[in-house]
C-alpha cells in the first residue's frame, strides 16, 4: 500500500492536469488533504515544477535538440558540482546529468538552429576549463519521451458492450 | 459476441437445434451491443475486459515463441514449465496443487468452466449457481444436461453468498454450487470468514464448488480469500483462474483449473477430446507473464484501483446508492429508475454513455446497472459528467 504522498506523486506524474476533485476522488481523500498534500510537495522540493510533453513532429516549426557528451577532470578545489552550476545555468541547456561510464556529464542542449547549438557547445561549453571533450549528437527523433509513447494510434478495438 | 448472433429459431430439417440448445435464450446485453455499434461517440462502460493491452513482454514472448516456430501442439494439461508456474503463483492466495496432475490448462477459464460442467453434472443434477453473475454458467450447465438452481444475491449483504440464501433457494439438495468472486457484475468479494460459513454450509449438504476466480488479483480490500483453502474443501473444489483479467490477456484465451488429481484427469478426458492442447502461442505469453510481470499487474491493479474510487467518489455526489465494490472493475450502482433496463435505454440514446442493467446478469440484478471502469479516465471522467447531466 502506498502512503498518500507517494500515491499523489505517482498522480501527479502520471497527468499533471488532474484537478484537485479527480485527485481527491482517485485517492478517497478530501480535497483539502490533497491541496496540502501537493503544498508539501512542492515546498519539499520534491516536485520541482509541471510542464507538457511535446512532440514537436506534429507542431508546425520545431527546435534543434541535441545529446552532449561532456568528459571533465577535477582537481582539488572543484568538484562535480562547481561545474554543474556553471552550465547549468545556461537557458539552452534543458537538462544536466552526471552519469557512469565513459563520459561524465550528459546534457540536453536545446535552441533554435544547428548553428546556435553547435555555437552554444563551442563557445559556452567547451571552453570550461575542466572540460577535456564535448561529442555532440543532435537528436534526430523521438520516439517516447516522459513515459509516453509518440504514435498516432490509441484504437479501442473491444466490442462495445460484453458479458 | 458476433454481429451475426441472436436466438436460436427451431426449425425443421436435418439440422434442427438440439432441445439443449433451444433451450438456451440469447444473452440479454444484446440489445446494447446492437444499440451501442450503431453510435460513433458513445462512450462504454459496458465492457467486460481490460483496457489495456497484455504487458509487452509477455507479447514479446508470444513473439519469440512464433520466431522460434513454437506453433505445434503441447501436452493435453499444457506445458510443464507453465503448470510448474501457476503451482509457484497461487500460493500466494494459500493454495497447493501439484503442477503434474493437479492443474489443467484450457482456452480460457470458459473452457476450464465448461468442461467442469460436462465432467460432473450428470442430467437431473442441480447446479445452484450465485448470482447475478457472469452469463455462461447457466448455459453451461443447461448444456450439460444439468438443472441450474439460480440463488440471487442481495444488495443489503453486499451481494455475497451466504449460507441462509443457500438454504432459503432449496440449495441444500444442490450437487454443485458455481459462483464468482470477486464477482462479475457487482464487483463484490469475500471475506475469509464468509467463504468459511458457506464452506461449512457446503461440506454439511455434500456439495461440490466451481469457484471462478479470474479476478483473484484484482482485489481492492486485501489479500483474495479462495473457498479451496477453508478446512475439508479442497477435495470438493475445482478453482478456475486465468491471464485475461489479470494480465489483460482475454484475447489470447489461456486459463486454468486447478483440483483434486482425480477430478483434473476427468476434465482432462474432455479436454484432449475436443482441445487437445490450450493455444500454445498463449502458453509461452502466460509463463513470460508470470515469472516478469508482477509489477505490470500491480500496475495496471493501481490504476482500477483509482478509477474505481473516483466512479464510486461520482455516483456519490450524484446521490445514487452504490456499495462499496472491492473487487474487478465493476460497480453495481442502484438504478435512479426502478426499471434498469430502460433507464440504460434511455441513457444510451440521450447521452450515448453504455451502462449494462443488473438483470442481464440474473435474478437479484435487477434494479441494478454495472459500471465497468475499465476504461481510461479521461473517458471515465466524460461519462460520469453524462451520467450527472442525465440524472439531475
Amino acid at each position: 500500500m502506498q502512503s498518500d504522498r507517494a500515491e499523489m506523486l505517482d498522480l501527479l506524474r502520471e497527468d499533471a492536469r488532474y484537478s484537485t476533485a479527480d485527485l481527491a476522488r482517485m485517492v478517497d481523500v478530501e480535497p483539502e488533504q490533497v491541496e496540502r498534500l501537493i503544498e508539501e510537495l512542492e515546498a519539499d522540493g520534491v516536485v520541482r515544477g509541471y510542464k507538457a510533453v511535446v512532440d514537436w513532429n506534429q507542431h508546425a516549426s520545431e527546435p534543434v535538440r541535441a545529446h552532449v557528451e561532456l568528459n571533465v577532470t577535477l582537481d582539488r578545489e572543484t568538484s562535480y558540482r562547481d561545474i554543474a552550476d556553471r552550465l547549468a545555468r545556461f537557458a539552452e541547456v534543458r537538462s544536466l546529468r552526471l552519469v557512469s561510464g565513459d563520459y561524465d556529464f550528459s546534457l540536453e542542449v536545446e535552441a533554435d538552429t544547428m548553428s546556435e547549438v553547435s555555437r552554444f557547445v563551442s563557445e559556452k561549453v567547451a571552453p570550461v576549463p575542466e572540460i577535456t571533450q564535448t561529442v555532440t549528437h543532435y537528436i534526430m527523433d523521438i520516439y517516447k519521451d516522459d513515459g509516453i509513447v509518440f504514435e498516432n494510434y490509441d484504437d479501442d478495438d473491444r466490442l462495445s458492450v460484453t458479458p | 459476441m458476433s454481429r451475426g448472433e441472436g436466438r436460436v429459431e427451431p426449425r425443421d430439417g436435418p439440422l434442427e437445434p438440439s432441445a439443449r440448445v433451444a433451450s438456451v435464450p440469447p444473452s440479454g446485453i444484446r440489445k446494447f451491443f446492437d444499440l451501442a455499434e450503431t453510435m460513433d461517440e458513445v462512450i462504454s462502460l459496458g465492457v467486460g475486459e481490460p483496457d489495456f493491452a497484455a504487458p509487452w513482454a509477455a507479447r514479446e514472448a508470444a513473439i519469440d515463441a512464433l520466431e522460434r516456430g513454437r506453433t505445434s501442439y503441447t501436452a493435453n494439461r499444457g506445458t510443464q514449465v507453465l503448470r510448474e508456474e501457476i503451482s509457484r503463483h497461487v500460493t500466494r492466495y494459500g493454495q497447493e496443487y501439484d503442477p503434474d496432475e493437479e492443474i489443467l490448462v484450457t482456452a480460457g477459464a470458459s473452457e476450464a468452466i465448461d468442461a467442469a460442467f460436462r465432467a460432473f453434472v450428470d442430467p437431473g443434477d442441480t447446479v445452484a449457481i450465485g448470482v447475478p453473475a457472469y452469463v455462461s454458467y447457466e448455459p453451461g450447465v443447461r448444456f450439460a444436461g444439468g438443472t441450474p438452481l439460480p440463488i440471487p444475491t442481495r444488495a443489503e449483504d453486499e451481494f455475497a453468498l451466504t449460507p441462509e440464501l443457500m438454504r432459503a433457494h432449496g440449495a441444500d439438495q444442490a450437487d454443485l454450487l458455481v459462483y464468482c468472486y470477486p464477482n462479475n457484475p457487482t464487483g463484490a468479494t469475500m471475506d475469509q470468514a464468509q467463504m468459511e460459513a458457506l464452506a461449512a454450509f457446503c461440506i454439511e449438504h455434500d456439495i461440490a464448488v466451481m469457484a471462478d476466480e479470474i479476478y483473484a488479483a484484482l482485489t481492492y480490500s486485501g489479500e483474495h480469500s479462495s473457498i479451496a483453502t477453508v478446512d475439508g474443501m479442497r477435495e470438493r473444489t475445482i478453482v478456475f483462474n486465468g491471464f485475461s483479467k489479470a494480465y489483460a490477456m482475454t484475447g489470447l484465451r489461456l486459463g486454468y483449473a486447478m483440483g483434486p488429481a482425480d477430478a483434473i484427469a476427468s476434465m482432462n478426458r474432455i479436454h484432449q477430446y475436443t482441445m487437445l492442447s490450450a493455444p500454445t502461442t498463449a502458453q509461452y505469453a502466460a509463463i513470460e507473464a508470470l515469472q516478469n510481470c508482477a509489477d505490470a499487474v500491480e500496475r495496471m491493479k493501481n490504476q482500477y484501483n483509482r478509477r474505481r474510487q473516483f466512479v464510486l467518489s461520482r455516483f456519490e455526489e450524484m446521490g445514487l446508492d452504490c456499495f462499496e465494490a472491492t473487487g474487478a472493475f465493476y460497480v453495481f450502482p442502484e438504478s435512479p429508475w426502478e426499471d434498469a433496463d430502460a433507464f440504460a435505454t434511455a441513457l444510451l440514446e440521450e447521452e450515448e454513455v453504455a451502462l449494462v442493467p443488473g438483470d442481464a446478469f440474473g435474478a437479484g440484478g435487477e434494479g441494478h446497472l454495472r459500471a465497468s471502469y475499465a476504461t481510461g479516465m479521461d473517458d471515465l471522467r466524460e461519462a460520469m459528467d453524462r451520467i450527472e447531466r442525465f440524472v439531475s
